[in-house]
């Protein structure tokens, strides 16, 4: 009698446990479905149909009424002619004159200047794909002079293409150059700072008040919110140092983003140090090197390896920082691509936060082909610190 | 002077060109060491630059509006000269809070999950997803938020409820933001309970899951708390997706379906149009900036407290 109560609690135990445990499990693939999720719904918005309306039919603007398909070079030349304002077509002439033009360049002109397309509605991938006869439907009943097309919105053109308030034909050109150079100075700055800083605190530091107010400050400024940093960059590099910073510059968003990331950059790379077994260091001095000699050609060799892959960490997150770039004053709008440190800035994070800030299905679309962009571009950073990683690893086994 | 030491050096033999070469470290030695030295304290510059940056500009703002009012007032309308920043602080709760619903319990339980039931093989694909959901910029949350989870929303309780811009969608995602952030330290702080308390309470006959709540889970409990204050910290300060998808414009609502601007929302709205450095409005940017990092630093610090006092005890 009292054995199988006592049976029938374990097992009432036991099943609640085994519960439970599958409860955690599901919520944990939740979680990696998530991550699923965020990916796909990118992918979904950067690849499907649009609804393409345009301003003029070629066949109605054309010299002799004939379709698009059927006209040469020189039939499209006498439209472009006959369409285009004097002064805008004087403008392409000294350029580059129109009957050395190529086919292909001939067209771009005529649909940008004449034809002019612009985007209606866009659907995702998986509608495109699978609801192909409700975007069918829709797209009669709603627009029926539009023309469904194909269409990818990562293409050569995106990548290479500069700023435009067309989303047809906007790129990132501009955010890339943007983002490689802020990130090269911040590099600069940031990783001499803060690897100095974590030996200083590592190797030379006395116990003392100093050193622990010291730590206990880097502790807490890895937890100011970015956009504090933002204010701070503002208020100190583009006000006060403006002499030096020109205003809201590269180098004011390079420096604000090297601020950033300092305390990352220490933490990881003390981390790193403390890794090193201390009869490394007694070894050398015992031999006669001094202090820096010891760390030099001794403690600093063997957690090269970390110190890299923590300074990667940290340039990755200076990469896809956006608030703070905003509040130091990025650009709406570039007229040339940056090419000097001081120069006015955007970045692909800015760039993705300003397209997915305006209405309309098209600007969603691109902002979704910069984010595969951006993810693709920090993907290979961190595929780079691991091979980066392994390789130091191997060498110092060698 | 220097010369006539080194002479006196090597007249006295070995044992006092030992003492010498301890006293006077080289140059260079000393050069570096200073060096090093000013590295570390460009983080003490860092925090002075923000401090005095945030209370001096903040000081220009309180000098024209009473730091009472600014608390406690229910209207932010530098137009007609309101500045209650209520609204946006009710913002950053109310997404904050939305935030901390979704990453306590998915995160504790993805922890218990890690640090107690899975095999090796399984924590080791786990892991590194977490880590990857860790490294997404914040921006791509905040273009999830607003092309994917408020349409679900929108479809699920309809469209007149749920707003085009709301704080639900930009709470949920910010739950999914510091999810890993949870998950990882409170598995740290499950996996640093020693593995002989575990093996005492099985040998007293407990299950698995008994062991986890009676006695991994207790000890572990400042850890835990831990990282639920640092949670909320980051989501406090967390910017671009509540910028992109809670919606722009403070208003004073509890509704999670409606659409208003939180702290930091509304620095970042703000400070990205074009905006005369000697206006108020500017000056109030830095009053909020000022308020927020309040908020953040207490929270911090109440985080590393807690480690510190009970974090001891429990190892």
């Amino acid at each position: 009698m009292k054995n199988t109560e006592m049976a029938r609690r374990l097992s009432r135990r036991r099943n609640l446990g085994k519960v439970l445990q599958l409860v955690f499990l599901s919520l944990t693939i939740l979680a990696v479905l998530v991550l699923g999720v965020l990916l796909g719904n990118i992918i979904d918005r950067s690849f499907g149909i649009s609804a393409i309306e345009y301003v003029s039919k070629y066949e109605d603007i054309s010299a002799d009424g004939a379709l698009l398909e059927d006209s040469d070079d020189t039939a499209l030349i006498e439209t472009i002619v006959l369409n285009l304002r004097p002064r805008t077509l004087d403008a392409f002439e000294a350029e580059k004159p129109l009957d050395q033009r190529t086919r292909v360049e001939l067209l771009e002109i005529l649909e940008k200047e004449l034809l002019q397309p612009s985007v209606v509605r866009s659907w995702s991938l998986m509608e495109s794909l699978f609801a192909r006869k409700a975007v069918n439907a829709e797209l009669q009943e709603l627009w029926p002079d539009a023309k469904a097309r194909w269409r990818s919105w990562v293409r050569a053109e995106l990548l290479l293409g500069s700023q435009s308030m067309d989303p047809l034909y906007a790129g990132i050109r501009g955010a890339i150059i943007g983002t490689f150079i802020t990130i090269l100075i911040t590099m600069f700055v940031a990783l001499p700072l803060g690897v100095g800083a974590a030996i200083w605190l590592e190797e030379y530091a006395p116990d003392n008040r100093l050193t622990r107010f010291i730590q206990t400050n880097i502790y807490n400024l890895a937890g100011v919110p970015s956009i504090i940093y933002g204010m701070l960059g503002l208020s100190i590099f583009v006000r006060y140092l403006v002499n030096v910073t020109q205003g809201r510059t590269i180098l004011s968003a390079a420096l604000t983003l090297a601020v950033l990331i300092l305390p990352i950059v220490i933490i990881n790379t003390q981390e790193a140090l403390k890794a090193v077994p201390q009869s490394l260091r007694h070894a050398s001095l015992a031999l006669g090197a001094s202090q820096w000699q010891t760390i030099r050609h001794h403690v600093l060799p063997a957690c090269m390896d970390r110190i890299l892959t923590g300074a990667i960490l940290g340039l990755s997150r200076a990469i896809g920082e956006t608030a703070p770039l905003v509040v130091v004053g990025a650009s709406t709008f570039l007229t040339h691509d940056p090419s000097s440190v001081f120069d006015r800035f955007t970045t692909l994070p800015v760039q993705i936060y300003q397209w997915t800030s305006l209405p309309g299905d098209a600007w969603r679309n691109l902002a979704g082909a910069a984010i595969l962009v951006l993810m693709i571009l920090l993907l290979g950073l961190n595929s780079f610190a691991i091979l980066l990683r392994n390789r130091y690893r191997k060498e110092m086994k060698a | 002077m220097a010369r006539s030491r080194q002479r006196l050096v090597l007249s006295a033999g070995m044992d006092s060109i030992g003492v010498a070469l301890r006293r006077r470290p080289k140059p260079v030695e000393q050069l570096i060491r200073g060096l090093l030295f000013f590295c570390a304290t460009v983080s003490v510059l860092t925090t002075i630059g923000i401090v005095w940056t945030l209370l001096s500009q903040s000081l220009l703002f309180f000098k024209q509006v009473n730091p009472f009012e600014f608390l406690t007032g229910i209207t932010w309308q530098p137009q007609i000269g309101e500045f209650g920043v209520l609204p946006l602080v009710t913002a950053t709760l109310i997404t904050s809070l939305i935030a901390m619903l979704i990453a306590l319990p998915v995160g504790m339980a993805i922890a218990i999950y890690l640090a107690e039931f899975a095999t090796e093989r399984v924590r080791s694909i786990l892991k590194p997803v977490l880590e990857v959901l860790a490294g997404v910029p914040t921006i791509v949350y905040g273009y999830f938020a607003l092309t994917m989870v408020t349409p679900v929303l929108r479809s699920i309780f309809g469209q007149e409820t749920v707003g085009f811009y709301n704080m639900a969608s930009a709470g949920i995602v910010m739950g999914i933001l510091i999810l890993p952030l949870v998950a990882s330290m409170a598995e740290d702080a499950l996996s640093a309970v020693p593995q002989s308390l575990r093996n005492a309470a099985w040998a007293m006959g407990a299950t698995r899951l008994e062991v986890t709540f009676g006695v991994v889970i207790p000890s572990a409990l400042s850890g835990i708390l831990a990282a639920f204050i640092l949670a909320l910290s980051r989501a406090v300060g967390e910017t671009m997706i509540v910028a992109i998808a809670a919606g722009a414009g403070p208003k004073f609502t509890l509704n999670p379906f409606a659409a208003a601007e939180t702290m930091t929302g509304h620095i970042v709205r703000i400070s990205g149009g074009d905006l005369s450095y000697d206006s108020i409005d500017y000056d109030s940017l830095f009053a909020i900036a000022l308020l927020l990092f309040i908020i953040t630093f207490g929270l911090n610090i109440l985080s590393r407290k807690i480690v510190r006092r009970f974090g001891e005890g429990a190892a």
